[in-house]
C-alpha cells in the first residue's frame, strides 16, 4: 500500500477531574477505582466544547503541520459516538471551519470507539485508488457515563485528526485489517442520554477477544511478531486493558509507553487509540514499525501495521501542542463544576 | 438570530474571513467592500480582496461578565475582550480556558473554534471564534511523569472496568 499518514494533530480539553473526586460524591473508594482502572484523571470539556469543536482544533493543527491547502482535501470523515446532532453531519461543520468546502465528500462515522480508525481505512481506500489527493479521518468524542456508573470514572473528551495521502508520507500503512462480530457489550439506544453496558461482559468476549484476534491476524499477514515493533497502540477504555492485552501478545512496557495516554486524560472513546498514535508519532524516529489496534463495542477491531519514513525527520512536530502537553497539563475541577459543565444538573424546562 | 443570518456570517465566524485593500494594504474585519482609508473611496471598489486573519493577537482591553447574556449562564463569570489581532483589526470575543483573574492587557491569545450558542435543546447550534491564552505563554502546571501510570496498575478489582 502506497498510502499513509501525511500529517496529524490532537486536541484535549483543558479541564480534569480525578476518580477520587468522583468517588467522594457517590460514597465509594474513587481512588481505589482509579487504581483498578489505571486512570489518574480524565479530561472534561468546557460547556462550549463538543465533538465538532474538538475535531476542528485537531484538524487545524494537522493542516498547519502538514502545510496542507484545505482545498486539496477530497474526503473528510468524523468518527464519534457523541455527534452533537442526531441528524446533521459533524463533518460539514468541520470541513467549513477549516476551509475545505465545497468540493469534497464528507460524512459522519459511528462504531463506538473505533469510528475513527474505520474512517482512516476508508480514506486509505480512496487515496490508494487515486480518487482523492488527501483524505481526513478524525476520531473525537465527548462521551458520558451515567452519574455513579463505572463509566463515569473514565469517560472523557478529546480527539485526533489524521491526513492520509501518498505524498510526503510520514508513516506508511503497510497493512490494515479488521475483525468484526455481533457482540452486544456496550450500546446506547436512540434518544437515550447515557450508554448501557454488559459490565464484565465487556472484557473477555468483547475487548480482549477482538483486539487479540485482530492483532494476531495482522502480524500473521504482515509476517511480523511482537518484537518487530518499536511502538504499539491499543484501544484504551481504561489504563489496564491495553496493558493486559499487550502483555498477552508479548509486548513490553517500553513498546506500549507512548501509546498509552488514557491514564492521564481518561477514555476519549473514538479519540483514544488515535491520540495514542499521535503521541507515538510525536516521539518516534524514522523507520520505526508501529502496530495500532483499535476497538469499538458492538463489536470490532481495526488493526494497522505502519512504518515511519525519513519524512518524519523534517516534519514540523513542534508546531502547536504536542500530546505530552495535554497529558501533563490541565485544570482540575471539583464534581460540582463537572456536573454543571456536563449538563448533569436539571435546570428546569425552557 | 435567524438561521439565515447566522449562516450568511459563517465565513467570518468560522474562519475570521476579512478583506484587505489592495491599494493601502489595510485589513478589515468584518470584510468591507470599500476602503474608508483611501482618499478616493471609489478607487478601492472592486480592489478589496478576501483576507483570512491568522487568529493570533493580544488582549487590548477586557471586562469580566457576571450577569450572563442568554445562553452563557454556565460560564459565569466569563471574560469578554477586545483583541488586537496581529493583522490590525480589533475583535470582540470571549476569552476561554482561563480564570478571570489571570487575564491582563497584553496577554497573547489565539483564536479557538467554540460553540457560541444553541437555539434551545432542539434548535441549531452556532459555532464561531473565541480566544484562549497561547499555551506556550502559560505557566506550566505541575508535571506528571509517565511512570505514575504503571505504578497505579493493580490487580483487577471487583467492579469490572468497561469498554466502549
Amino acid at each position: 500500500m502506497e498510502a499513509g499518514i501525511v500529517s496529524y494533530g490532537a486536541y484535549v480539553p483543558r479541564y480534569r477531574i480525578t476518580p477520587a473526586e468522583i468517588g467522594r460524591v457517590w460514597g465509594i473508594d474513587g481512588a481505589g477505582m482509579g487504581n483498578n482502572l489505571n486512570v489518574l484523571r480524565k479530561s472534561v470539556p468546557s460547556p462550549d466544547e463538543d465533538t465538532i469543536t474538538i475535531s476542528t482544533e485537531a484538524l487545524r493543527l494537522a493542516l498547519a503541520r502538514g502545510g496542507i491547502d484545505p482545498q486539496t482535501i477530497g474526503a473528510l470523515y468524523v468518527g464519534s459516538e457523541s455527534h452533537p446532532y442526531a441528524v446533521k453531519p459533524t463533518a460539514t461543520v468541520v470541513a467549513q471551519a477549516v476551509g475545505a468546502t465545497p468540493f469534497l465528500t464528507a460524512a459522519d462515522f459511528e462504531f463506538a470507539c473505533k469510528a475513527g480508525t474505520a474512517a482512516i481505512q476508508t480514506c486509505l481506500g480512496l487515496v490508494g485508488a487515486g480518487m482523492i489527493r488527501y483524505g481526513v479521518a478524525i476520531g473525537s468524542d465527548t462521551s458520558q457515563g451515567a452519574p455513579g456508573d463505572a463509566l463515569e470514572y473514565s469517560a472523557s473528551a478529546g480527539g485526533a485528526a489524521f491526513v492520509l495521502g501518498r505524498e510526503h508520507v510520514i508513516a506508511q500503512v503497510h497493512h490494515t485489517l479488521s475483525y468484526t462480530t455481533d457482540t452486544p457489550d456496550f450500546w446506547r439506544r436512540e434518544g437515550q442520554r447515557y450508554p448501557s453496558h454488559g459490565g464484565r461482559f465487556t472484557g473477555e468476549p468483547a475487548y480482549f477477544r477482538h483486539v487479540t484476534e485482530c492483532a494476531q491476524k495482522i502480524m500473521e499477514v504482515a509476517g511480523t511478531e511482537a518484537k518487530s515493533y518499536a511502538h504499539v497502540v491499543f484501544h484504551q477504555p481504561n489504563g489496564k486493558f491495553p496493558q493486559r492485552v499487550g502483555k498477552t501478545l508479548g509486548f513490553s512496557e517500553a513498546q506500549m509507553r507512548y501509546g498509552l495516554v488514557t491514564p492521564y486524560i481518561g477514555n476519549t472513546y473514538s479519540g483514544a487509540a488515535l491520540i495514542g498514535l499521535a503521541n507515538v508519532l510525536d516521539h518516534a524516529g524514522p523507520n520505526e514499525r508501529i502496530l495500532v489496534v483499535g476497538y469499538g463495542s458492538g463489536a470490532g477491531s481495526d488493526a494497522f501495521d505502519l512504518v515511519t519514513t525519513d519524512e518524519l525527520v523534517t516534519f514540523p512536530r513542534t508546531i502547536g501542542r504536542p500530546v505530552q502537553q495535554f497529558l501533563d497539563r490541565g485544570q482540575e475541577i471539583p464534581y460540582s463544576i463537572y456536573a454543571k459543565f456536563r449538563g448533569k444538573i436539571h435546570m428546569g424546562e425552557n | 438570530m435567524s438561521i439565515a443570518r447566522f449562516w450568511r456570517e459563517t465565513p467570518q465566524r468560522y474562519n475570521l474571513g476579512g478583506s484587505k485593500c489592495s491599494d493601502c494594504s489595510i485589513v478589515y474585519f468584518p470584510p468591507r467592500s470599500v476602503c474608508p482609508n483611501c482618499s478616493s473611496h471609489r478607487r478601492s471598489i472592486g480592489r478589496m480582496v478576501p483576507f483570512q486573519l491568522s487568529g493570533d493577537g493580544e488582549v487590548f482591553s477586557y471586562t469580566v461578565v457576571h450577569e450572563a447574556a442568554e445562553g452563557f449562564d454556565m460560564q459565569v463569570p466569563y471574560v469578554l475582550a477586545l483583541v488586537k489581532t496581529v493583522e490590525g483589526p480589533l475583535l470582540t470575543g470571549q476569552i476561554v480556558d482561563v480564570e478571570a483573574d489571570e487575564v491582563r492587557i497584553g496577554l497573547p491569545v489565539r483564536a479557538m473554534f467554540r460553540k457560541l450558542r444553541e437555539e434551545g435543546k432542539a434548535g441549531v447550534i452556532h459555532y464561531g471564534y473565541k480566544f484562549a491564552p497561547r499555551e506556550e505563554d502559560r505557566a506550566p502546571a505541575e508535571p506528571r511523569g509517565q511512570r505514575d501510570a504503571s505504578r497505579a496498575a493493580t490487580p483487577e478489582g471487583r467492579r469490572g472496568p468497561t469498554t466502549a
